[in-house]
């Protein structure tokens, strides 16, 4: 296994700058996601990396080595495809055996099968060995591709957007299945999701990027409580963030149009801010500073989301449980205060 | 398995209704049934003339030009000894001669009745044997430039691709037989005049411009993530066109074999005029057979039932790849 050095990568398609001077450290044995919308460049930096694309400037290494002008074969790295791309015209077996009996590698026959074998119990598709990969379902299509990249030893794992394709369910436990199987071999792994949830329950750490560039680097948590912008606040954590245009001034933010002001903990800020509260953060309770209307509540079980209406804002709060409050009734709430976010102008964050 | 189990709905009341279309009502069935019934007739009527010259083929010469024509006869190989031999008429006295011999040849005894005698092997086996040659030569060159090129244009980024395929394809646009003269005089002067090579050369540059459009419709289809895959698994671009690729384009392929062989097989105008002896293909041949002494309508039918048995083959050959469906991946449209 080997750690992942990308130094100021950029690449264009034409008018399109598809990544923007993008530098990025994977660490050994590291389990990193790249987690951003459609057309962020996150397949892009795969296929870099991979070495099916050529960036226009920058260079890559692993464990130190520049791999830039190395072919994609040279390379040894391997790659899970979202739309999984299974040799159509080989059964499950020859499949998995592909990168075994390559020219470069050319394993012996007797070592390709034990190495089949022990991938495919690991994913248990031993019973599909013999298939067809026409005649698989999705998930199962998805563990053999999971199972052609495992039965080598490759220096990195790239995996585009693996379980989008799946249904909730199978998602769920391909998911768990993935991290376990990350943790035991100790392979540094290189995950792309749009899906907030994945990175977050996923990742070691996690690259946010938008656009071509990047945004933020850090572990699920800092992600989390401390969004570099407001692009990555809205785009982690379900439900969003509540952002709420605010004045700033004297170490007070006022939100527009409300009765809110929070106190500015640390950091400097004035004139025209954003406020980011996390839903979580808006706290319903009788004894709360702050006044609301409740607009709508959507019971999910578990929790329950409240839509306040406070002035001319709206926000989001989240409660434990089933919340017993009606439409239109008046509810209490307070904010807390440490864990209130601050951005300034173009939206980056300021304490 | 396991996985689709679980995905489908528990079914919870057996179904008792049938909910396929075709078993609606006795309607879709009588109508069905008439489309089999006009299908079989439009087939019987398309495949008169090809029953016909085989009944001609077997026929002797009285019933081969009897009218009206007769449908039950005795067959007989007269057409087929003919077509690849040069035979005399004999006169009276020799024919009984001939008639109480023991020791012939059986092509002999089948001449017998038209009283003839074999005198050597006629040119058609040899034109036969050129068309094969030329035919097949030039469809597996043009099947694989074509197949080269076409990947070419599909996957990467070639200077002027659209220029360059409207370029090929405009070579389609002329009929050929506009550039019969100035070829006729290049190959003059080149040597290809009546040589197997010129004729080769000739078919392959015909049938390239059609085949490289044919196949790339068919590579396109093939995702480019499957290469991508392989690349990734240790294999150069053309060992994952060899292995990859390929064996995907195979329904392509075969379509395209099929379409060149038959273009070239049949080809007639080219090979009158730039053949002689030395490459003269079949085609040009069969009308010859005319010539000689009254119109031997059985040698002829023979003639053509040889020449219609190469494309037979190769079409029968290929039939699976092309009946196959193009796009048979696994590859998740997402």
């Amino acid at each position: 296994m080997s750690d992942v050095r990308l130094s100021n990568i950029t690449k264009t398609f034409g008018d399109i700058n598809a990544l923007d001077d993008i530098s990025l450290e994977i660490k050994d044995g590291e389990f990193f996601v790249l987690l951003g919308p459609t057309g962020a460049g996150k397949t892009t930096t795969l296929r870099i990396i991979a070495g099916l694309e050529k960036p226009e400037a920058g260079e890559i290494s692993f464990d130190g080595e520049v791999v830039n002008a190395l072919q994609p074969a040279d390379r040894d790295v391997a790659f899970v495809f979202q739309q999984y791309s299974l040799y159509p015209n080989m059964s499950v077996y020859d499949n998995l055996a592909f990168p075994l009996r390559s020219p470069l590698r050319k394993t012996p026959e007797p070592e390709v099968r034990q190495r089949v074998t022990a991938a495919a119990e690991k994913l248990r598709i031993s019973h599909l060995l013999d298939r067809k990969t026409a005649r698989l379902s999705g998930g199962e299509m998805q563990r053999v591709s999971i199972g052609r990249a495992i039965v080598r030893e490759p220096r990195i794992f790239l995996m585009d957007e693996p379980l989008s394709n799946l249904d909730a369910k199978l998602r769920e436990s391909l998911r768990v299945e993935l991290k376990h199987l990350q943790k035991t071999h100790g392979s540094t792994t290189l995950f792309v999701t749009h899906d907030q949830i994945e990175a977050l329950t996923m990742a070691d750490r996690i690259a946010v990027l938008d656009a071509g560039h990047l945004l933020q680097v850090g572990t699920p948590t800092d992600i989390y409580d401390h969004p570099a912008t407001t692009v990555v606040a809205q785009l982690v954590g379900t439900p969003r963030i509540n952002l709420l245009p605010a004045q700033a001034a004297d170490g007070q933010i006022q939100v527009t149009e409300s009765s809110l002001r929070v106190p500015l903990n640390g950091g400097r800020a004035s004139g025209e801010v954003m406020l980011g509260i996390r839903p979580e953060d808006v706290r319903l309770g009788s004894g709360g500073r702050f006044e609301g209307s409740v607009i709508l509540t959507e019971t999910l079980g578990v929790e329950t989301l409240v839509h306040l209406r406070c002035g001319g804002q709206a926000l989001v709060s989240v409660v434990a449980g089933a919340a017993p409050y009606g439409v239109n009734s008046t509810v209490h709430f307070d904010i807390a205060p440490d864990r209130l976010h601050v951005f300034g102008a173009g939206g980056v964050r300021v304490n | 398995m396991a996985a689709q189990v679980a995905q489908t709905p528990p079914v919870s009341t057996p179904v008792t209704i049938s909910t396929r279309v075709d078993q609606v009502g006795m309607r879709p069935l009588i109508a069905s049934w008439v489309r089999g019934i006009i299908a079989v007739l439009i087939a019987i009527v398309m495949l008169i003339p090809v029953i016909w010259m085989g009944m001609t083929a077997f026929k002797p010469l009285p019933d081969a030009v009897s009218v009206p024509p007769t449908v039950f006869f005795t067959p007989t190989l007269e057409g087929f000894v003919s077509l690849f031999t040069q035979r005399r008429q004999l006169s009276a006295e020799e024919w009984e001669a001939m008639k109480q011999r023991t020791d012939l040849s059986w092509a002999e005894q089948v001449m017998l009745p038209r009283q003839q005698t074999i005198i050597g092997e006629s040119q058609f086996g040899r034109q036969l044997l050129n068309s094969v040659i030329i035919a097949g030569s030039s469809t597996i060159l043009s099947v694989i430039f074509a197949v080269l090129s076409a990947y070419a244009f599909s996957r990467f980024r070639v200077p002027g691709k659209d220029d360059l395929l409207f370029f090929i394809l405009s070579q389609r646009m002329l009929p050929a037989v506009v550039v019969t003269v100035p070829i006729f005089l290049m190959y003059r002067q080149l040597g290809l005049y009546d040589t197997p090579l010129g004729m080769i050369l000739l078919y392959t540059s015909f049938n390239l411009s059609f085949a490289v459009w044919l196949l790339m419709g068919f590579i396109d289809e093939i995702p480019r993530e499957y290469e991508d895959a392989a690349l990734v698994d240790g294999y150069t671009r053309l060992q994952a066109f060899r292995k990859i690729v390929l064996p995907q384009a195979v329904t392509g392929i075969a379509a395209t074999t099929v379409f060149s062989f038959i273009f070239s097989w049949n080809e007639y105008a080219f090979a009158l005029l730039l053949t002689s002896d030395n490459a003269r293909t079949a085609p040009p041949s069969i009308p010859l057979i005319l010539g000689t002494g009254g119109i031997e309508w059985s040698t002829i039918a023979a003639g053509s039932m040889a020449f219609l048995i190469p494309v037979v083959i190769v079409t029968f050959a290929l039939r699976r790849h092309l009946l196959r469906g193009v796009t048979f991946g696994a590859i998740r449209k997402g």
